[in-house]
């Protein structure tokens, strides 16, 4: 069974203007070995449906699915207690801002400390001793002189590397990084991430990674999700995703890649993701398609079967060329 | 660190030398001078009135009377108050502790109902909470502490007859010799029975009058620090460690809303010792700012320049303090100096 499980996941926020859907309808599930990774433009709902999962949204959120499992525990009918001790303890999640999601206020000693002592009763001592594991293990060197430093006096890439740190600290089953590299310099990029995928292998947790970088997608990734405007668009694995993507949008995506570009001017993708009030009727991506039909436009698509990547849309890409679904209209 | 503590130290040199030269001409720009003050309305011959202005040196010109004062203040020597003929400096040591306690008590009032009251605000935001106590929090600023002193006294003093009018302590019934200046602190050594209740009796409404226009500022100010920081991201974080929502919000939440709030309540002492003024000519509290009052009625100029000195200097002292309290809190502060 998947670690984690999701059906039919929404969220909406309450807004001054009403309901805002930012997440419409996501399935996903993650093995416990695996490396999944949601790309997306940003609002396209990628950290919210996570954040989801951990229930870290605000107030505002309101959430709802046909199912969100993870472990074999319901997450929808789940206790307040039961999620901090259970849910937020074999699930850990790191955040795309490194330096501000340290607390200036304590050592990261403290921090990490915390985190030992809350999910496993360790005293001072050995609270201590196994700090020092985690930040070895997360490649800091003097770990020991670290333990008394104050997040102000990292660097990006160190902040970033106690982060995960404090994440490895609970022994989770499950990491979710919410574009860990985004604040990061290329050259650290490359090294966290290399960081993250050792330590998928070496502690044995499933990996979801956040991200709008395709790069990073082919490096890291064995299955992907790609998500546009709050909508699950489609899901491969990712040799397939590169080779042969089924949604016109992702065909894009791919095609603005600087590495794949063959003409003087690098593709883009005309026009912007709507945004709250210009929700369209049909395919949310229509306006932006070059395939798309007036069809498209009045009429959601529905999914299409597993071999076209679950691609929602009316005429989903083969080899780059537009079929029509049987019973699509 | 000791640098710091320098360097702050030598800041206020020109602080005090404003001060000195402000207090001493402020009191001079008022009408009279205490030897007509003192003659009052019957009068007094030419002579005699310049005798005794010459025997208190105010026949002098005003800059050389400021040097001598400067001078003598460089000495040590604050001067000697007209109306009791006493040291300025003994008489001050021996009012400073009822100001002091009264100060003490009305700014722990403050803190400790402000503080989680406006954690608790903003943690329960847009609730009926919330929008009450930040009603009730505009209405504490803004009321003047000497109306607010009176209805207070109306009310529970005379209409519900809880607690006493005016002093520290029921003088009937209790006498003891002042040890430490502090009554709750002396009642409590006496021995005597009832003494302390009787002395916190008295403490409870000047306590609530002068507390009440800092208590509104630092729950305002702890709300507005708290929403701040609320929706920070390392509150994010320390929720997702599985961190109990007590924890989150009492200890990662409030250290960091609490940096803003220790400057305004070093603010707000300066502003309680003004207020301390207030209360105490309201409630007949026996401090210096009852007896400053006082001294400027009877135009008791080294009473005045000595008395305001000495309660500036506490002030700059306090701020001092409040700047090394800030480091504590704060370790961007404690490295980055």
């Amino acid at each position: 069974m998947a670690l984690l499980n999701i059906r039919n996941l929404s969220v909406s926020f309450d807004t001054r203007n009403g309901a805002f859907k930012a997440v419409d309808g996501i399935d996903l599930a993650v093995e416990r070995d695996d490396v999944l990774a949601i790309v997306g433009e940003s609002g396209s709902g990628k950290s919210v449906a996570m954040l989801a999962v951990m229930g870290l949204l605000p107030w505002t959120a309101t959430v709802t699915a046909d199912r969100m499992e993870f472990d074999g525990l319901d997450l929808l009918t789940i206790s307040d207690e039961q999620r901090r001790k259970i849910v937020r303890r074999d699930v850990a999640m790191i955040f795309q801002e490194p330096m501000t999601s340290l607390n200036p206020c304590f050592t990261v000693g403290f921090q990490i400390g915390e985190t030992l002592k809350t999910h496993f009763g360790m005293d001072k001592q050995a609270q201590k001793k196994r700090s020092i594991e985690l930040l070895e293990q997360v490649g800091i060197t003097d770990p020991e002189k670290r333990l008394s430093a104050y997040p102000h006096q990292l660097s990006g890439g160190m902040s970033q590397r106690v982060m995960i740190a404090m994440a490895l600290s609970s022994e989770p089953k499950l990491l979710i990084a919410d574009e860990p590299t985004t604040a990061l310099d290329v050259t650290i990029q490359a090294q966290i991430l290399d960081l993250l995928l050792r330590l998928r292998k070496e502690n044995g947790m499933g990996l979801v990674l956040i991200t709008h970088d395709m790069g990073v997608v082919a490096e890291t990734a064995q299955r992907v999700v790609v998500q546009y405007a709050g909508q699950q668009v489609e899901m491969q694995d990712t040799r397939g995703l590169f080779r042969d993507p089924h949604h016109p949008y992702t065909a894009a995506l791919l095609a603005a890649l600087p590495e794949r570009a063959t003409g003087r001017v690098l593709p883009s993708i005309p026009g912007v993701v709507p945004g709250q009030f210009d929700r369209l009727k049909g395919c949310m991506f229509a306006p932006r398609c070059a395939f798309a039909t007036g069809h498209c436009h009045t009429v959601k698509p529905n999914r299409a079967p597993s071999e076209q990547g679950r691609a929602l849309c009316h005429t989903p890409l083969v080899h780059g060329q537009p079929v029509i679904l049987e019973g699509s209209r | 660190m000791i640098k710091f503590i320098l360097r702050r130290l030598l800041l206020t040199i020109p602080t005090f030398i404003a001060l000195m030269f402000v207090t001493f001409i402020a009191i001079r720009l008022v009408p009279g001078d205490p030897v007509e003050v003192r003659t009052g309305e019957h009068g007094i011959s030419p002579e005699r009135l310049a005798y005794f202005r010459h025997e208190l040196g105010l026949d002098q010109p005003v800059w050389k009377q400021f040097f001598d004062y400067v001078w003598h203040l460089l000495h040590g020597d604050f001067g000697v108050s007209l109306s009791s003929n006493e040291k300025v400096l003994t008489e001050f040591l021996s009012l400073f502790p009822a100001t002091l306690e009264l100060s003490i008590a009305g700014i722990l009032f403050a803190v400790l109902l402000g503080i989680p009251a406006g954690v608790f605000a903003a943690v329960k935001r847009g609730s009926w909470f919330d929008h009450t106590l930040m009603g009730a929090a505009v209405a504490g600023f803004s009321m003047p502490i000497f109306w607010w002193g009176l209805l207070l006294i109306m009310l529970v003093s005379e209409g519900w007859h809880l607690t006493p009018v005016s002093g520290r302590i029921d003088m009937i019934n209790f006498y003891f010799e002042p040890t430490t200046g502090f009554m709750l602190i002396d009642s409590l050594m006496s021995d005597q029975k009832g003494a302390f209740l009787s002395a916190l009796h008295h403490l409870v409404l000047p306590m609530i009058v002068l507390g009440t226009v800092p208590l509104a500022v630092i729950a305002r100010m702890t709300r507005s620090s708290m929403l701040e920081v609320l929706s920070e991201d390392y509150v994010r974080t320390a929720r997702a460690k599985g961190l109990s929502e007590f924890r989150v919000i009492s200890l990662h939440a409030l250290r960091n809303a609490l940096i803003p709030v220790v400057t305004v309540v070093g603010l707000q002492v300066g502003g309680l010792l003004a207020g301390a003024v207030l209360t105490e000519t309201i409630f007949s509290w026996p401090g210096v700012g009852k007896w400053l009052i006082e001294s400027i009625g009877r135009r008791d100029y080294p009473a005045l320049q000595g008395g305001i000195l000495l309660i500036s200097s506490l002030v700059i002292v306090i701020n001092l303090l409040v700047d090394l309290l800030y480091g504590a809190i704060n370790p961007r502060i404690r490295h980055g100096g």
